[in-house]
């Protein structure tokens, strides 16, 4: 018995457990090694941008720092009724320092964000701020403008002084924070990005659908083909995968397109009439079509892995205890195939959920995403908070459903090709 | 697939619309590459079939196209294939050294925070890519690498390293350790024992993974329209502007060189692919 209490020693006299953990820590930090620098790359050029993101989304120090003397003074302000000259006093010392700075347009664009009618008003002080006199700033300027003796206008600058907002967040839903501070939604001819969430969802929905229906039986039919006949169809499926994706678009551009191929065929088949070709492209139909074919092959490739391995016997079998063939396949067939179909769904709604090229091109007005509205605000107003904020509202609908993914399939049993 | 002979008849019906619905699908997915090739040899500059080319005249087709891609007068094809291959080529290379080291590490069974770490490694691929490309556009603002072939190249290897990690840790997946084990207890020291033994039989693995980083990185587009000025433009750039401004048929002849481009590496990828089955003794 005392055998098992005495430790065992290793041939330089050291406690065998001891020196196995040596080992294995040892082997641990090897593996680390070996990861760490990919893992470090991704992490400063990759997962701390995304960080980044999160923060330019609630920053709003920009006013906060333009407006400093104005906020101070503004602290003891109940916002009931106009300021008091102190707080004028303030916001004119602050405002001939941002003119001086050429800065004052930058103001007057950020507090239209909050209320419109600030633009024409802060270029009228501008104009006659040159001719105040010292002294008595409240009447100075609340005689530019009658908004400048507007309490409303005033409470709308004091929304402005903390230096967090998740403003760009409700605006994402088309909502905003009114005067009383209650969170509201905008008119219901304005919700511009409530259509654009919704529309995203379902056309990410639909394709993943027709995707589905359409990549079943092909893939039933890979699986089940002999080796020389399935190898050949499945350059099908391969050819257009590895093909560049604006390839891809340019030929659904050139047959969807009014003079174009399928509109012919339509008219030579007497469809439609010559004078009266459809639209097929620059609306929700192009995008429907192109990214169908376009995801087609991420939901195929997942099927054919699964339904290769099912093995023929067990139709045959299902046949054989008298069922009819589409009882052995629905009761036998299809259960076995549910892994391959929820990888295949999820893949596809995830890419189609973030699609920005194609919809871009053959999408026209009604058939874009919200990824198209996120590269508008990059590049064209500028308004990088809000593309973040926008960009991070899509991210943690994605993460959520990469999370289902990864307990339904596992991450590491992705297959490609 | 033939029936059996005593198959009965509305099963028989059943089967042929089966295979007429798989023909459908088939021809859904490959028939709109085809439309590419023969109105790339169009000699007028519409985008459609002209009476000419449905009659097969000989003189309705030409390579008016092909010699405007590249001998056309201020003609940007020529930068940008030249950048694409650059920015692939090198993307490629820092894609498969950073991933396949990587691959390595995760396939050992001492690895730990395994299920961490790969999705960390993997999220490239997942998150969608208006949203790397913000990301990465705000690093690359910040490095001052915006605009610059360093900061494309990077941020292909960020968005082509998940496709090696998959391929070379599917690979390891089938690998006898104990072969390495072998060589150590015969002396290698493991770079020689890596280079040796362990590289020249994960090789088809490594090789199809750089071909996905390749192909991401030649066909990559959101991410580069963010990053690139115009020293930086490349061939899906050149194509995007010109889908978007005026469809020249021009760029039918640049698409049609792209497919030419993609059979080639399919026929590698699947060579590759059936080498490594036969192998790790899958097939058959």
């Amino acid at each position: 018995m005392s055998s098992e209490t005495k430790q065992i020693l290793t041939t330089d006299g050291i406690p065998l457990e001891v020196s196995l953990k040596k080992a294995e820590r040892k082997n641990k930090i090897k593996a680390f090694l070996l990861v760490a620098p990919l893992l470090f790359f991704l992490i400063i050029t990759y997962v701390f941008p995304i960080g980044d993101m999160l923060f330019r989304s609630v920053d709003d120090k920009m006013v906060t720092q333009m407006l400093p003397k104005t906020f101070k003074a503004m602290e003891n302000w109940d916002g009931q009724e106009l300021p008091e000259e102190e707080v004028f006093a303030a916001f004119h010392e602050d405002f001939i320092k941002l003119v001086e700075d050429k800065r004052e347009g930058k103001l007057s664009t950020q507090l239209n964000y909050t209320k419109n009618g600030f633009k024409s008003i802060i270029k009228k002080l501008r104009r006659k701020s040159k001719t105040f006199e010292e002294g008595n700033y409240k009447e100075q300027i609340m005689s530019v403008h009658k908004r400048w003796a507007d309490v409303e206008y005033w409470r709308a600058i004091k929304r402005r002084a903390p230096e967090f907002t998740s403003q760009k967040y409700l605006k994402g839903m088309d909502m905003y924070v009114n005067e009383e501070g209650k969170i509201v939604s905008v008119e219901e001819d304005r919700r511009i990005h409530r259509v654009l969430w919704l529309r995203t969802l379902e056309i990410a929905f639909f394709v993943t659908v027709f995707c589905f229906l359409m990549a079943y039986p092909i893939a039933h039919l890979l699986a089940t083909l002999p080796m020389k006949y399935s190898n050949l169809l499945m350059i099908c499926v391969l050819l257009p995968f590895w093909t560049s994706l604006l390839v891809r678009t340019a030929s659904w551009m050139i047959l969807l397109q009014q003079q174009g191929i399928v509109n012919d065929f339509f008219v030579g088949i007497g469809l439609v009439a010559d004078d009266n070709r459809p639209e097929m492209m620059y609306n929700k139909t192009g995008s429907y079509v192109a990214m169908t074919q376009i995801l087609l092959p991420f939901m195929v490739l997942p099927l054919y892995s699964v339904m290769k391995t099912i093995s023929p016997s067990l139709m045959r079998a299902g046949k054989s205890l008298g069922g009819t063939p589409f009882v052995a396949f629905w009761k036998v067939y299809f259960p076995l195939t549910i892994p391959g179909i929820g990888a295949g769904c999820l893949l596809v709604f995830i890419l189609a959920i973030g699609y920005y090229i194609t919809p871009a091109l053959v999408g026209g007005a009604s058939g874009t995403l919200i990824s198209n509205q996120i590269a508008f605000h990059m590049k064209s107003t500028l308004d990088w908070s809000f593309a973040s904020a926008m960009g991070l509202m899509l991210l943690s609908g994605v993460l959520v459903i990469y999370w289902l993914y990864n307990k339904i399939v596992g991450i590491d049993n992705i297959k490609l090709g | 697939m033939a029936l059996p002979k005593y198959t009965e008849p509305h099963y028989r019906i059943w089967h042929y619309i089966y295979l007429t619905i798989c023909g459908a699908v088939f021809f859904f997915l490959i028939a709109p590459l085809f439309v590419i090739f023969p109105l790339s040899f169009n000699a007028e500059e519409f985008l459609s079939f002209s009476e000419g080319m449905k009659s097969l005249d000989p003189d309705a087709f030409s390579l008016r196209w092909y010699k405007d891609m590249i001998y056309g007068t201020k003609n940007p094809w020529g930068l940008a294939a030249k950048n694409s291959f650059i920015i692939a080529i090198f993307a490629t290379i820092g894609s498969v050294i950073l991933g396949t080291v990587a691959a390595l590490g995760l396939s050992s069974r001492h690895m730990p925070y395994k299920g961490l770490i790969m999705a960390v490694l993997i999220s490239p691929m997942i998150v969608p890519l208006i949203i790397s490309g913000v990301a990465i556009f705000f690093f690359m603002a910040k490095a001052g690498l915006a605009a610059t072939h360093t900061g494309i190249v990077l941020a292909h290897i960020i968005l082509g390293t998940p496709f090696v990690v998959i391929t070379v840790t599917a690979t390891l997946s089938g690998f006898d350790h104990s072969v390495t084990r072998a060589a150590a207890s015969l002396g290698s020291d493991p770079v020689n024992t890596f280079m040796k033994i362990t590289l020249p039989l994960i090789l088809p693995g490594v090789i199809s993974g750089g071909l996905f980083a390749f192909v991401t990185s030649f066909d990559e587009v959101v991410v580069v329209l963010f990053l690139a000025g115009l020293e930086n433009t490349t061939i899906p750039i050149q194509m995007w502007t010109g889908l978007r401004e005026q469809l020249s048929p021009t760029i039918l002849a640049v698409a049609t060189c792209l497919i030419i481009l993609s059979t080639l590496i399919l026929v590698t990828a699947e060579l590759l692919r059936r080498r490594s089955e036969r192998l790790r003794g899958i097939n058959q």
